[in-house]
């Protein structure tokens, strides 16, 4: 048998599999990060990702690199499974010997990439997993989160929530851990916010196979003032259908997770259901210097809008790119420390590593689902800041055991 | 005659409410050699079954040796000396001859639960004298699938004979044979079961083949006996004629 | 807390209904497909998954002809589809006919990962949202619910089409052929029937059906590309349970899975994953057959793995395994901790193939749900050394006990069964499985998993894993070498080619399958033991449908007439995948085309292909 010479053969196909973008310059020197993402199974998410990432790192690169070295970016796509993730893992530290690793879209890919990064006592800077366990419950040394999780997504959607008069309300989740981990944190938090509330229905359609008819129905049975949706993607989609043409939406105010991302609202179109109160991205009305900036570097190079996933990939970046130059090397455990309380701007405003659970306060925007040119957008919207929505120290104490 | 090996009594089987098999009484003895004939439908196969434990009687009793063996199953049934062939042939496709018949012997010495120690090593003179006995032993080496369906016939014999048997139910045992290895073959059996006392029962439409080997001749229309007793009497029998040979005696087949 | 009002109920029973309509369109041409050409089609899903996207596409360019666009658009999506479907046939599985019976299942695997990235390619990778129908879209009142017209017509549609199909196989000679096919092949190819163009009108037949189905589904669903494998698993789930051939079973099974869903969803909304396959699983332990099936259908379908005769190694044979052996074993001194992980990982796929090869190849049981007893095995591991703190050598010990013991009950009601039965059966005792190990968080993690299943320290370095691996590979090999060459193993493979007479000749043919069942889950949980200590980790997938049809895949690109084959299938399969996905987008479609080629050029597999040529080679070195 033949061992694959491995190196070559993936030298020459990488610059292939970057989905629509030009080759990446290699410098003997430069400094490698080791991506993995569920590219082929979360392509809807994960298409801006790549694009907002090789956005940075163009950008950086452009600006001379970090201490003259450019970074540039192994990628792998898991297919959703983790068990490829950790072999992708594996693969980029010993094969790719890169410095970093980064990635990961799924909860459980992120956690299990975070114990190999635990394990292999190297870097990982979670982009997008939500799971609070990735940085509490089962949070280690080396693991980094750039997201608010859903824990703090929750929390900014109770502030609002605890302001309707609504005391029945009904939930819906897709049956994972981030649904059920989004409905636990809503209950607690509403609950202690407004103790009279009552929760009169809990649905768990499978990620991706809602029976939309049947989940309303079910809601609808236990006759809500007010529903939690955790839903997304397709799912989502069928719900607002469904919904909307049998009246569930009507009188009742829905609060709902993520539904304000440009990727889970704009392919509902016409239909964006109105009035929801969401947390999402109002990327055409945010204007700050920055995200202005950055939204036209976008639309110049891609010729589209920004949608939420760009913007992680394009921060993850930067958050490494800005440690390493902070830190002046790439060995880990110097990042490390760098990364632990490093404030710096984002598109969104400034954040900062926490030091304590290593989550960034990275915030989201909450407002309200509105129509306009036939598609979904965020009006009456805010920015709430990441660092206002976390539980006190002494909490998060208790809640992350690893220190 | 003396101890009769089977005995079966107002055999009955119905499928879906109709009545397949309509109190078939019959026995074999020893050493004998009995046709089972009648027209296509006529219940033979079904009657075998119930003998055999495939099928269980809706009513009626099997005998063997005198202990009543209804609707054991086919596993205890070869346990205590029945073994059979079928009508539609099936060997072990994926074997060669000898282990077909190795296997067999392995089954009867209670050894097919072992994990261990190759097959192939055991009963291998064993098996090669049983193929001797229904002139395969040149074949031995050679894989079952590739066999003419009339060596395969043979296998199936060979197969039923391995188990050492005191009841031999062959289904058909010649069809789809040449006509010269069909009497060849039926001589050989007829002979094994003289020689080693076995009682045999057999289904056959050539009826050359019948009149030649048979001791005694049972016909079956339509799920009932009709006609019994040697093979003189059966020819001659005005009723069995009219019902059944009719033309076909010239031929020497019914089909 | 819920009120359960009536209306509440009927609403319910009716979103049952329409569910069941658009399940019963797949299933329908699944139905009709498998009854004529025995084809297990596993890319019906994604004929219905184009059925979507087409209907998309062609709707938006039709929208200004209003309600004549729409339905011009659904149906000229089931006419494309439809046409699709043909080709499928005749490029592919019309030269597969030859081949043993389980390959065509194969090419329509590759099928599949061919749709999804030239749909992904096409359409984008966004939900697509399509148009209502125009006239339906309203809603009807039903005591105080409001329930969609839509709906309401979808719930039409499934006896229509029933009365419809129904016409066709009754009044016209095409459907007379189709009913006979069905019923017994032999007979039509004896009757002088040109095979070839009954085989080319069923698929279009049944594409076109599931074609519809998909664009039926416009107005209700985002169009996604997950839709497809969701709802092949479904499809065959209501085939089976109402009976392979019958189309009154299929619509009936339809409305009980559907009627079940949504019921499911108001009682016991945690547990939707799992119940449709319990309702399988019930309903094939009470009737092996189905509902309305007849035990004749699958009577004659044997032996996948052809009528090859198990020989033992060759010299050459020996001389090739002893030289790869020594090749891995020297691997720490000289190879890259990438490829002695990879090498690794393709030994422990190598066991699995080959546990699943011993069941398939040597028992005859196709198993779809084989990956149950791996992730068994993988969890029994992780949760010796978890929870019971065992020390990693014991942890290895206990996960194919613990696959054992899950083979032992799985077994019991699998072996009753055979062919297509079998392999739904096992898929839905493996699905419950998965779902157990997804929703039984305080054990299993949930899908988060089971983390910090590391080696001990002595082989926590990927050279002496890799040893470990070897050598533990090594020993189940021969151990299933052995065990296939033994008097058992002639006696499970006697089981397999003729059960009659197996059963006629002293072997008790349910107890030797069943241990078969069992030994092959201990095997199995022997790769999942190894396996969660080289990931380091323990995830649902493991048990999941994709990880059983990659042993099948391995399994049947290898070879299912050897012994050798399921090895060669796991390196080439694993080993292609992990080079894929690593640096190709596309990797899907490259996997599909592979697949497709090599079942092409070798329709019995790698080791078919070799077969002649190593006999040639072998024999002149044998003694006369
Ligand atoms: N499993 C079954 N289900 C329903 N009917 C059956 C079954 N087996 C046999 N029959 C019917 O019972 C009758 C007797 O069949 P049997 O096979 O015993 O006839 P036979 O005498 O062996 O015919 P042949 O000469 O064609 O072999 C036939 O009408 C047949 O159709
Ligand atoms: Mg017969």
């Amino acid at each position: 048998m033949t061992i694959l010479d491995r190196r070559s053969f993936v030298a020459g196909a990488t610059s292939f599999a970057a989905i629509g973008s030009p080759a990446v310059l290699r410098a003997d020197d430069a400094i490698k990060i080791g991506e993995v993402n569920s590219y082929t199974a979360q392509p809807a998410f994960l298409k801006p990702y790549r694009q907002g990432w090789e956005l940075a790192q163009e950008k950086v690169n452009a600006a001379g690199g970090v201490k003259g070295r450019k970074i540039e970016t192994v990628f792998r796509d898991d297919g959703g499974k983790p068990e490829d993730a950790v072999r992708y893992a594996g693969d980029l530290l010993d094969a790719e010997k890169v410095d970093v690793l980064a990635g990961g879209f799924l909860s459980n890919i992120g956690l299990a990439l975070a114990d190999v990064a635990n394990q292999r006592k190297r870097l990982y800077l979670a982009s997008e997993p939500l799971s609070d366990a990735l940085v509490w419950g089962k949070g280690n040394r080396y693991t980094f989160r750039l997201r608010p999780s859903t824990y703090m997504q929750a929390a900014m959607l109770v502030e609002e929530a605890a302001k309707l008069p609504a005391k029945r309300w009904a939930l819906v989740a897709p049956n994972y851990e981030y649904g059920q981990s989004a409905n636990k944190w809503f209950k607690d938090l509403l609950k202690k916010a407004k103790p009279d509330v009552e929760f009169v229905a809990e649905q768990y359609p499978a990620l991706g196979k809602i029976d939309a008819g049947a989940t309303i129905q079910a809601l609808e049975a236990g006759k809500p003032d007010a529903i939690f949706n955790v839903t997304f993607g397709g799912d989502l989609t069928n719900f607002v259908r469904q919904g909307t043409t049998r009246g569930l939406f009507e009188g009742r105010s829905v609060v709902s997770m993520l539904t304000g991302e440009p990727e889970y609202v704009d392919p509902l179109g016409a239909e964006a259901p109105v009035g929801w109160i969401v947390t999402g991205y109002p990327y055409g009305d945010l204007n700050t210097p920055e995200h202005v900036a950055f939204r036209d570097a976008y639309k110049s190079k891609y010729n589209e809008m920004p949608k939420l996933g760009s913007v992680v990939g394009y921060e993850t970046v930067n958050s490494i790119a800005d440690a390493l130059s902070k830190a002046g090397s790439t060995d880990n455990e110097k990042l490390m420390s760098t990364l632990e309380g490093l404030k710096r701007m984002s598109v969104f405003g400034p954040i900062e590593f926490r030091a304590i659970d290593h989550q960034s306060t990275m915030g989201a925007f909450v407002g309200k689902i509105a129509l306009k040119n036939g598609l979904g957008v965020m009006s009456d919207w805010s920015y709430r800041d990441g660092a206002k929505y976390l539980p006190p120290d002494s909490e998060v104490k208790i809640l992350r055991p690893a220190g | 005659m003396i101890e009769k090996v089977l005995e079966a009594e107002g055999l009955v089987k119905r499928f879906q409410g109709v009545e397949a098999v309509r109190g078939v009484n019959l026995s074999v003895a020893a050493g004998e050699a009995v046709a089972l004939i009648g027209p296509n439908g006529a219940g033979k196969t079904t009657c075998f079954n119930m003998i055999g434990g495939q099928l269980k009687p809706d009513a009626g009793c099997a005998r063997l040796e005198g202990a009543d063996v209804t609707g054991m199953t086919p596993r205890r049934l070869w346990r205590r000396g029945v073994g059979r062939t079928f009508q539609i042939t099936a060997a072990f496709a994926s074997m060669t001859v000898r282990e077909n018949v190795q296997l067999a012997l392995n089954a009867k010495a209670g050894r097919v639960g072992r994990v261990f120690g190759r097959m192939s090593a055991a009963f291998r003179a064993e098996a090669d004298a049983v193929l001797d006995r229904v002139g395969m032993r040149f074949e031995a080496d050679r894989p079952c699938a590739i066999l003419a369906y009339g060596d395969l016939k043979r296998i199936e014999l060979a197969i039923a004979l391995a188990g050492s048997p005191k009841l031999l139910l062959m289904d058909e045992p010649t069809a789809g044979m040449a006509p010269g290895e069909r009497v060849q073959l039926m001589a050989l059996a007829a002979s094994l079961a003289k020689r080693d006392g076995i009682a045999v029962l057999f289904t056959e439409h050539d009826m050359d083949v019948v009149f030649a080997h048979a001791d005694r001749i049972i016909v079956l229309d339509r799920g009932s006996v009709l006609a019994e007793g040697p093979p003189d009497k059966i020819k001659a029998d005005p009723i069995v004629r009219a019902v059944y040979l009719g033309a076909g005696l010239a031929s020497g087949t019914v089909r | 807390m819920t009120a359960l009002t009536p209306d509440t109920l009927l609403i319910q029973a009716l979103n049952g209904l329409a569910s069941a309509s658009s399940l019963f369109l797949v299933a329908a041409g699944l139905s009709i497909i498998f009854g004529v050409t025995r084809v297990v089609n596993f890319a019906h899903g994604s004929l219905y998954m184009l059925g979507a996207y087409i209907g998309w596409s062609l709707t938006r360019h039709l929208a200004s002809f209003g309600a004549f666009g729409f339905w011009g658009g659904v149906f000229g999506a089931a006419l494309l589809v439809g046409i699709i479907g043909v080709l499928i046939e005749m490029l592919i599985l019309r030269r597969l006919r030859r081949a043993p019976e389980l390959y065509p299942l194969l090419a329509t695997f590759g099928v599949v990962l061919i749709v999804q990235d030239v749909t992904l390619a096409v359409w984008g990778p966004e939900d697509l949202l399509g148009p209502r129908a125009p006239g339906l879209t309203g809603f009807v009142t039903i005591f105080a619910s409001r329930f969609p017209v839509y709906e309401l017509f979808l719930i039409a549609v499934g006896p229509l089409l029933l009365t419809a199909l129904w016409l066709l196989f009754r009044r016209t000679r095409f459907g007379l052929l189709v009913r006979a096919a069905t019923q017994d092949r032999e007979m039509v190819a004896a009757l002088g029937v040109d095979e070839r163009r009954l085989f080319s009108s069923v698929f279009f037949l049944g594409a076109a059906l599931a074609g519809l189905g998909g664009a039926l589904q416009l107005p209700r669903e985002a169009v996604n590309l997950n839709m497809d494998v969701s709802v092949v698993v479904e499809a065959f789930v209501v085939v089976v349970v109402g009976g392979l051939g019958s189309l009154f079973g299929a619509y009936i099974a339809a409305v009980l899975v559907g009627i079940i869903q949504a019921f499911g969803i108001l009682f016991l909304p945690k547990v939707t994953l799992v119940l449709i396959f319990l309702v399988m699983g019930v309903v094939l332990a009470v009737r092996p057959y189905g509902l309305f099936g007849r035990v004749a259908a699958s009577e004659r379908q044997r032996s996948p793995a052809g009528d090859r005769v198990l020989r033992p190694l060759s010299v050459t044979a020996r001389v090739l395994f002893g030289f790869t052996i020594l090749v891995i074993a020297s691997m720490p001194l000289f190879a890259g901790d990438y490829a002695i992980g990879l090498i690794a990982e393709l030994l422990i796929l190598a066991v699995f193939a080959a546990s699943l090869h011993f069941l398939m190849g040597l028992g005859g049981m196709a198993s779809f749900g084989h990956a149950a007893f791996f992730g068994i095995g993988a969890y029994g591991a992780a949760l010796a050394l978890k929870v019971l703190q065992w020390p990693m050598a014991a942890c290895l010990l206990a996960a194919p006990f613990a696959a054992a013991l899950a083979g032992l009950l799985a077994g019991w009601l699998c072996v009753r069964l055979s062919g297509v039965y079998l392999a739904m059966l096992s898929l839905a005792v493996a699905q419950i499985a998965w779902a157990a190990s997804f929703q039984w968080v305080e054990v299993t993690g949930g899908d988060n998993g089971l983390l910090g299943v590391w080696p001990a320290a002595s082989v926590a370095s990927r050279g002496a894993f890799l040893l470990l691996t070897l050598v533990v590979t090594v020993a189940t090999l021969a151990a299933l070498r052995v065990a296939a060459f033994s008097p058992f193993g002639y006696a499970f493979r006697a089981a397999r080619d003729a059960p009659r007479r197996a059963e006629a000749s002293g072997i008790d043919v349910r107890a030797t399958q069943w241990a078969g069942f069992v030994i092959a889950a201990g095997f199995a949980g022997i790769a999942g033991g190894l396996y969660a200590f080289a990931k380091g980790s323990v995830f649902p997938t493991y048990l999941a449908i994709d990880k059983s049809v990659d042993g099948l895949i391995m399994v049947l690109l290898g070879g299912i007439g050897s012994l050798t084959g399921p090895i060669v299938g796991a390196f080439a399969f694993g080993g292609l995948e992990a080079e894929l996905m690593a640096s190709v987008a596309f990797w899907r479609a490259i996997l599909g085309f592979v697949i497709l080629a090599l079942v092409l050029v070798a329709p019995s597999g790698i080791m078919g292909l070799f077969g002649t040529w190593f006999r040639k080679a072998r024999n002149p070195a044998l003694p006369a």
